[in-house]
């Protein structure tokens, strides 16, 4: 009876996290002229593949600007974070516990509490509309928790293997390049998988300051969406592409996403 | 010693970013706050805006004035959303990690299943569940397929309300709910015989118990009624929230539970507890932590909420708004940013009151260890 149950509450939660995932594969490759209300859940006669032509088409430049986004921004904030969590774990000087803290205070933050002044910053210097603009406001309120992680692991790496580099004569960044570096592999994996899904699937930062050329495909999605005359195949088959990238790198990385996850899980 | 300085150079960039960027923003957000930056159309855009000093002027309007109904109802809305978010996401979470503990076959499958929104952006879920959700289509024809009828619920399209209050009511329904709150602090602090507390916690539920009996159902924010409620446009979000977020606390509990001992589950069995019993007394005690982690977790999501709701209702849309959505609209579409950075600056405010004491409870725990 117990098993019975189990089993019919687990197909029953099945349903509920798949049917979405079903129903928007099914409109994505409708023909247009057949999203009918009452037949949404009818498979397709004939299957139209046109869909994912047309979003793919459509949507190209701004997947490209996400790809520069969110590697750039990524791998900036991963060397960022490196270099912090290295200082921060092995090269202590006195009060920068307190600035760590301090520092970590910019990850609860809701963004929108420091949203105006950026907008008027990034308008500012000129980086309004662009990707560099973006970027740059990925690298800076990604800090915090790189630099989290970063430390984190890197306090485990035993003291001694650094005063060991250190009475051969290396330098502050000799051993980073020599002894801490080749350590680093899992932290940069943890990092760079966080920090991509957290950069790709972003929207507040982006629809406030990207324009139209700039934009990533998450704002594009929800314009595309938002708009009521457009047929649901197209927003269907946009909506895969805007979630493949990060849905490969749950489905291979996923055992390091999930750590990703538990270590940066109150991140603004 | 060269080192050192090295050290403390790499650091400094990061530092001096952390620092204008978080805390000098801050700063000036809360200076706008208290401006009259969008009051004059001519100026609103104006590259060096000559601002005005205008104290809490935009706090009072927004919580008092005539043309702010719509924050207050965003207010109300981003209440019930937290509120059903977290009891949403903590109720399914927990029951499909007991679930998974009992290791049916195919766990691996089935935690990837419950997973795997997380992966996905609130505005990519937002569109999903939009066209799910809609009033002739998606999940309303889906009992059709099996022959019965279709649902009529309107979803994301109805403007009903329900648990309809007057707002001039919020001061005492306020004083009434952090005064019982704090009771029953004060009858726990009496429990675990902490006198300080339990003084302390006593004398502030009994100062806004009266207060909130006596003058506190005169204390009128606005000269006429104006009802608020539960806007029910809102269920069709929280449910796409719930379908996104509950794989997260699944995971955190599941960790909980596959860390709880066997020796601790035996001695349970062993003095005749029932599975019931085990659960209600062992287990879920057990997982309190993680609960209250979660919810800091979650309530932090829930406040700030926005891409979602931008993506299955758009800014314009009153029934399902939030503060975040009204301070996008007022700021950058009607240039309204001395109402926005209010906005802001209150946001920051609630998120502080969920983090900091959890934070310092952490902390306190890192101490004692």
């Amino acid at each position: 009876m117990g098993r019975f149950f189990l089993h019919a509450f687990l197909l029953l939660a099945t349903l509920f996290f798949l049917l979405p995932v079903y129903l928007v594969i099914l409109t994505a490759l409708k023909e247009p002229a057949k999203i009918t209300l009452d037949t949404v859940w009818h498979w397709p006669e004939p299957v139209y593949w046109e869909s994912f032509h047309i979003a793919w088409e459509a949507f190209r430049p701004k997947f490209q600007n996400s790809v520069v986004l969110a590697l750039s921004a990524t791998a900036l904030s991963a060397l960022v974070g490196a270099l912090n969590g290295y200082v921060l774990a092995k090269w202590p000087f006195r009060g920068s516990n307190l600035l760590f803290a301090l520092m970590l205070f910019g990850m609860f933050i809701p963004y929108q509490s420091i949203l105006i002044p950026l907008f008027q910053f990034v308008k500012a210097i000129g980086l309004y509309g662009t990707l560099w603009g973006l970027i740059l406001v990925h690298v800076v309120y990604g800090i915090p928790i790189v630099t989290l992680i970063f430390k984190n692991y890197y306090s485990e790496i035993p003291d001694e293997l650094v005063e060991a580099a250190r009475i051969d004569g290396a330098g502050f960044f000799g051993i980073f390049r020599h002894v801490i570096l080749p350590l680093s592999a899992p932290a940069f994996v943890v990092v760079a998988i966080w920090q991509f899904t957290q950069i790709w699937n972003e929207f507040l930062f982006a629809v406030t300051l990207t324009r139209p050329e700039s934009q990533p495909i998450t704002v594009a999605l929800a314009q595309l969406a938002g708009g009521e005359a457009v047929k649901w195949n197209l927003p269907m088959a946009g909506a895969i592409l805007a979630a493949l990238p990060t849905l490969l790198v749950y489905i291979f990385l996923g055992r390091y996403f999930l750590r990703g996850l538990l270590a940066g899980s109150v991140k603004g | 010693m060269r080192d050192r300085i090295t050290a403390f150079l790499v650091l400094l960039p990061s530092l001096a970013a952390v620092a204008i960027f978080v805390y000098g923003f801050i700063g000036q957000n809360l200076w706008v706050s208290l401006t009259d930056w969008g009051k004059n159309p001519a100026q609103a855009l104006a590259l060096r805006p000559e601002l005005h000093f205008v104290g809490l002027e935009n706090y009072l309007e927004l919580f008092t004035g005539f043309v702010d109904v719509r924050f207050r109802q965003s207010v109300v809305n981003l209440i019930f959303f937290t509120l059903f978010f977290m009891g949403g996401s903590l109720g399914l979470g927990l029951l499909l990690a007991m679930a998974l503990d009992r290791g049916p076959k195919g766990e691996g499958f089935f935690r990837t299943v419950f997973l795997f929104p997380m992966a996905l952006s609130f505005v990519v879920t937002g569109t999903i569940w939009r066209w799910l959700l809609q009033p002739q289509g998606g999940v309303n024809v889906l009992p059709t397929l099996f022959g019965l009828p279709p649902f009529h619920f309107p979803w994301l399209t109805t403007r009903q309300q329900t648990w309809v209050f007057d707002w001039n009511q919020l001061p005492f329904y306020t004083a009434l709910a952090v005064g019982l709150t704090l009771l029953y602090v004060a009858w726990k602090a009496h429990r675990e015989g902490e006198r300080k507390r339990l003084f302390w916690s006593l004398l502030s539920s009994g100062v806004l118990l009266v207060w909130a009996f006596t003058l506190g159902r005169t204390t009128h924010l606005l000269p006429y009624p104006e009802p608020h409620g539960f806007s029910l446009a809102l269920v069709g979000v929280i449910l796409a929230a719930v379908w996104q977020m509950s794989g997260y606390t699944m995971a955190l509990y599941l960790a909980g539970l596959r860390g709880i001992p066997v020796e601790v589950l035996e001695a349970a069995k062993v003095d005749g507890a029932s599975e019931w019993q085990t659960y209600r007394h062992v287990i879920l005690p057990l997982l309190a932590p993680i609960t209250l982690s979660a919810m800091i977790v979650l309530g932090h999501i829930a406040l700030k909420i926005f891409d979602l709701i931008f993506a299955m209702a758009g800014l314009d849309y009153a029934p399902t708004d939030v503060p975040a959505i009204y301070m996008y609209l007022l700021a950058f579409r009607g240039n309204q940013f001395a109402k926005g950075a209010a906005i802001g600056i209150l946001l920051l405010l609630l998120v502080a009151l969920v983090v900091i004491p959890y934070l310092v409870s952490q902390l306190r725990k890192e101490v004692r260890r």
